[in-house]
């Protein structure tokens, strides 16, 4: 592939993927089930990377094996209803129009794994996105690093990943002891648990114990996505949940550094992500909203007239989804919107008139600050509907 | 290591590093909140940071900080990971981890150091 017998993009792709593994010392390829891209947005990857994508499409890349994207930076059908600049909007169909020339099917949504991009336990793939990576990893028990998006767009192209880091079982011990000594009620109380937790331990994989932990899905999205963020967190384990803690003794946690989050380590990362004063719209869905997420905002607004923005963003096919079983029609009804295909983070909300929000997710507190000028404040995920449903 | 040979003023941070949204790709200066180099350049300097963090974009904001000309002339990680990995190798800037010394603690803010990656070898003029 290398030596370019089976194309030039084939090549190129490789080539990156050669130099990757040299940095780890990577032993050999191996193949990949999955690629998950990250990197969709204009308003992330500018003009370099339209330049980057355009270039391998134009060298005839093609997705060798199945492959995701992460949210593009509109709705790519309702973006004029959005307000996204026309300029931004050409330049994002142009990335969507080279992704769809290589093959690869258009989700885009950070959670692949509710969608039909599904890995099995102990598979290999090639995952970028950092929140969907940490749920791979720990909640399915399959196996990747955590990619950037050029390198998961080589192994997109190969269907190869070089073979290093948390695809080798010896990685995937956990290196540290979590003891949480505060107790988790919402979903924000696990992104903030996930967020201090990042913020002290940057790059580990973590075994968490010490109080009753969700099985909920949604929380342990919520949860990945924050570690995934504070820090560079990829996997980890939880006694009794997630898929690879059953084959974890007690004796071998014995040695390892043990640290403990409280109630006040929550409190000081909620302060830390805290900067509006006076939130305006509310937004829900970093990660995406999950179908059961639309349906719980359906429920709580159901009969009632919305007295702020209220924004939910979602993947196109959990949207189809939701509008079948009516979730759609009545948040709609209430005065509230239901995005796809992009998120509050790498959408240009600064260009479209949004200045403070209340949110539920610690990973859109933290990037929207310095990526779009945007302050935010936080609350749990009821909560922020119930606020947009408050009069004052 | 990503190969190349480079010099430059040492920039120097203990915490870890998220280029999307930690970087604006413009101008090359750190825009992270409550980062301890908020507003510092990385425009031709070492960047000595232990490890990237955050977002998978990173890649492309490191490549298209070397399309901006506003890249750092070299990076030293405690221990990398494939974000920074890829965004160095796309870019050519030399990039190397795993030394035989702490090298947030050993090279300090302003020193000039020259990175050989190929051989391995970091060496630091004090300020």
């Amino acid at each position: 592939m290398l030596e370019g017998y089976c194309g030039e993009a084939e090549a190129l792709a490789m080539k990156l993927l050669v130099a990757i593994g040299d940095v780890f010392d990577a032993r050999r390829m191996i193949k990949v089930k999955s690629v998950q891209v990250s990197g969709i947005s204009y308003k992330t990857i500018g003009e370099a990377g339209v330049e980057f994508l355009e270039d391998f499409c134009s060298k005839g890349a093609k997705a060798a094996v199945e492959t995701t994207l992460n949210p593009a930076g509109m709705d790519l059908t309702a973006w004029r209803r959005m307000r996204v600049p026309a300029d931004f909007a050409r330049r994002q169909l142009r990335i969507i129009s080279a992704f769809k020339r290589m093959r690869m099917d258009i989700t885009c949504t950070c959670i692949p794994y509710f969608v039909g991009n599904r890995p099995r336990f102990g598979e290999s793939v090639a995952w970028a996105e950092s929140s969907a990576i940490c749920f791979a990893n720990s909640v399915l028990g399959a196996r990747t690093n955590r990619e950037g998006g050029p390198t998961a767009l080589a192994s997109s192209i190969t269907g190869r990943t070089p073979l290093y880091g948390l695809h080798l079982d010896e990685n995937r011990k956990p290196s540290h002891v979590v003891q949480v000594q505060s107790e988790l009620s919402t979903d924000l109380d696990y992104g903030l648990l996930g967020y201090a937790l990042g913020r002290k331990l940057g790059h580990c994989v973590p075994f968490i114990e010490g109080t009753r932990m969700t099985r909920n899905l949604d929380h342990l999205k919520t949860m990945g996505a924050s570690m995934a963020t504070s820090g560079a967190i990829a996997l980890y384990h939880i006694h009794d949940v997630t898929s690879e803690s059953r084959l974890i003794k007690q004796s071998d946690l014995h040695f390892l550094e043990r640290i403990s989050i409280g109630k006040s380590e929550l409190l000081s990362a909620k302060e830390e992500l805290t900067s509006a004063e006076n939130p305006r719209h509310v937004c829900l869905g970093c990660p995406h909203c999950s179908l059961e997420e639309l349906g719980k905002v359906a429920k709580l607004v159901h009969g009632r007239r919305l007295r702020r923005k209220l924004w939910c963003f979602t993947s196109r096919k959990t949207y189809e989804e939701a509008e079948e079983l009516g979730y759609i029609s009545a948040i709609k009804a209430a005065g509230g919107v239901v995005v796809r295909d992009t998120c509050m983070v790498v959408s240009p909300l600064e260009k479209i008139g949004v200045e403070q929000i209340l949110t539920n997710s610690c990973k859109a507190a933290h990037y929207l600050p310095s990526l779009s000028k945007v302050e935010a404040s936080l609350a749990p995920f009821e909560e922020c509907v119930e606020f947009a449903s408050r009069r004052s | 290591m990503v190969p190349g040979r480079a010099a430059g003023r040492a920039v120097v941070t203990s915490q870890p590093i998220s280029f999307l949204g930690g970087v604006d790709p413009v101008t090359g200066r750190l825009i992270e909140k409550n980062h301890e180099l908020k507003g510092m350049s990385l425009r031709g300097k070492v960047f000595v940071f232990p490890y990237g963090k955050g977002s998978t974009v990173g890649s492309y904001t490191i490549y298209s900080m070397a399309k901006n000309g506003v890249a750092p002339a070299a990076i030293i990680n405690m221990e990398t990971e494939p974000v920074i990995a890829a965004g160095c190798v796309l870019a050519a800037i030399p990039l190397v981890d795993r030394l035989e010394r702490d090298p947030t603690k050993t090279i300090g803010n302003g020193d000039y150091v020259t990175v050989d990656s190929k051989r391995g070898i970091v060496t630091v003029r004090k300020r």
